[in-house]
């Protein structure tokens, strides 16, 4: 039925407004896909082309110097390492701790749960610059500047994940959890093994954003590491440009191309879903 | 499937009526269980955002430097907020970064998701994900590729543009076009998220309405304006609030882009508790402009709670 649906689709004439509509998304999706083709074909000039004029899209010639030279430059496994170690931690952590968090609110009842909710909904509006010194501070009196500790610890719960999971948590269906606590399962075992298993686009689209966030995070690195060594990708990145502020495009372009190579390599895996599940997990 | 089962729980007899009581045991006991499930998150909270906040609160009131003893200064550094040039440029500035990004985001983002919500359109999930991946890409690296591609030397935008007689020049050195410039990357940036928001809104929106509005013989501006505005209007003022109160805090792509620079016309406030905060060590008052930060914030967010009343009542459940 839908192969029949298609193909007559496929033969009526499309209306003059569907052309235009088409016309002007192209149009859009050249110039938001510009930058990222200029990354990646930057990325393989040799330096002359880099800074000829006039300037092409397309290299001449393809070259690897650039991706040597920005791996020369900068420790580049130990920033990628790190990296990981951050925006994979603090998504873990945050994740269990979030969730927990979340199924207490939506699916316990206990003393105080509307006043929790409240303080933790307030928590969600402040700017996390406002409270990033004294914050600083504590990590510096903790002595966890300059360590993955000081980097994951702070973001190893927030407001946002525990609200959007217990968005969802509530909307899930109650009647299979009733009938496992009458049987005797324990609340975390409810949580465990029902809950859990139901969430799962929840939790990837929150996991998600919670990794990308973190991997692309500039100021947070650049405020809780001081030494290059235990910076992040993303902050290593601004090391480049020297004081000087003469950029060698091609090792910054280089650069960026391994900085976000992981990210939009996983994002075009799961993009569909990814993008589904914003959709439907109460974000709109 | 069924030899791998795992071993059934034994059978047993239905608890007897009043037994639920059991089940979910007395209120101070749920209450503890309850408790195990949110200390986790809550000592991370507590710890790391409501205490620094409380700290915050107590340095703004004085003159802090990261060493040594602080003084009371009482609302000095508040005073200093409200009345240092270099403050007040941040704040307009920031109001001015916030005029040029909201609205740009947002109708790009509405207007995008309008034309993609056609099902005839071709290539739908292409561009869908095409317009959504530099959400994925950081600010930083962002920055970067615009920033070569509007160099006045070598920049390709700049040299095509450039055929079509637009002369942009130095872009990033221009003090009326910085500003506007660094702007537009957070659009580039950040429209896709708002995009997919919209999508999903206007997905959400039956098409019997829209036929009904037909057969009264509405237009499709009409359509439009009685149809489609109305049902967008939370998912609206949810995107509005949250492109604010992202504009209220632009920091990494002016970092890399322009520093602050040309002359201070892109410093926003948040630059400027970075730069008192962590450069200049004045902890105190990077503490009052951050609180007068939040205020801000605070107020779009209520104007947000405001709209959302509705969508906020099952908080009462």
């Amino acid at each position: 039925m839908s192969l029949a649906a298609t193909s007559r689709r496929g033969r009526r004439a499309p209306k003059p407004s569907t052309v235009l509509a088409t016309i002007a998304v192209v149009a859009v999706s050249a110039v938001v896909l510009l930058p990222i083709a200029i990354i990646v074909l930057t990325a393989f000039k040799p330096v002359a082309e880099v800074n000829a004029f006039p300037p092409s899209l397309f290299p001449h010639e393809w070259t690897l110097d650039n991706l040597r030279q920005v791996t020369s430059d900068l420790p580049f496994l130990r920033l990628t390492a790190n990296s990981f170690v951050f925006a994979g931690g603090v998504t873990a952590f945050a994740l269990t701790f979030d969730s927990l968090a979340a199924y207490a609110l939506a699916r316990m009842d206990f003393t105080g749960r509307r006043a929790l909710l409240i303080v933790i909904i307030a928590t969600l509006m402040i700017p996390f610059q406002a409270t990033l010194i004294p914050l600083y501070q504590l990590v510096a009196d903790l002595g966890w500047v300059n360590s993955y500790a000081g980097l994951i610890a702070p973001r190893a719960a927030d407001a946002f994940g525990i609200f959007f999971l217990r968005q969802f948590f509530l909307a899930l269906p109650r009647d299979v959890d009733a009938a496992a606590r009458i049987d005797g399962a324990s609340e975390f075992r409810v949580f465990r093994s029902i809950v859990l298993p139901n969430a799962v686009p929840a939790l990837l689209t929150l996991g998600l954003f919670t990794f990308v966030n973190n991997w692309n995070d500039l100021l947070w690195p650049l405020v809780f590491t001081t030494e290059a060594e235990m910076g992040t990708i993303t902050s290593g990145l601004t090391l480049l440009t020297g004081p000087s502020g003469i950029v060698p495009h091609g090792v910054m372009m280089a650069g960026s191309l391994l900085a976000i190579l992981p990210l939009v390599i996983a994002f075009l895996f799961i993009q569909r879903r990814f993008i589904e599940n914003i959709a439907t997990t109460g974000l709109k | 499937m069924s030899a791998s089962h795992p071993p059934v729980r034994r059978y047993r007899p239905p608890a007897p009526l009043g037994g639920r009581r059991h089940a979910s045991g007395g209120l101070a006991r749920r209450s503890a269980g309850a408790f195990a499930f949110l200390a986790p998150a809550l000592i991370v909270i507590g710890l790391f955002v409501i205490w620094p906040m409380v700290s915050a609160l107590r340095l703004s009131f004085t003159d802090a430097s990261g060493f040594g003893r602080e003084e009371w200064v009482g609302l000095e550094n508040y005073v200093t907020v409200f009345t240092d040039p270099d403050i007040l440029n941040a704040v307009v500035n920031t109001v001015q970064y916030t005029v040029l990004f909201t609205p740009a985001a947002v109708l790009a983002a509405l207007g995008l998701a309008l034309l993609l919500v056609n099902p005839h359109l071709p290539f739908r999930s292409f561009f869908r994900t095409a317009l959504f991946v530099p959400f994925v890409i950081s600010f930083a690296v962002a920055a970067f590729a615009w920033s070569y591609l509007i160099d006045p030397q070598v920049g390709l935008l700049n040299h095509w543009l450039g055929g079509l007689g637009i002369r942009m020049g130095n872009v990033l050195q221009d003090p009326t076009l910085a500003m506007p410039a660094v702007a537009f990357v957070a659009v580039w940036k950040l429209f896709g998220f708002y995009f997919v928001i919209f999508l999903a809104g206007l997905q959400d929106i039956p098409s019997s309405l829209y036929e009904a509005a037909r057969v009264d013989g509405a237009g499709p501006w009409s359509r439009f304006r009685h149809v489609t505005l109305p049902l967008l209007s939370n998912t609206m003022a949810f995107v509005l609030v949250f492109a604010m109160i992202a504009a209220l805090q632009a920091f990494d792509q002016i970092y890399v882009m322009t520093g602050g620079g040309p002359y201070g016309h892109t410093q926003t406030v948040v630059m400027e508790i970075y730069e008192s905060g962590f450069r200049k060590l004045e902890v105190g008052f990077a503490s009052a402009l951050s609180y007068v930060l939040l205020a801000a914030t605070l107020i779009l967010s209520l104007v947000q709670f405001v709209f959302f009343g509705r969508r906020e009542k099952d908080l009462s459940s």
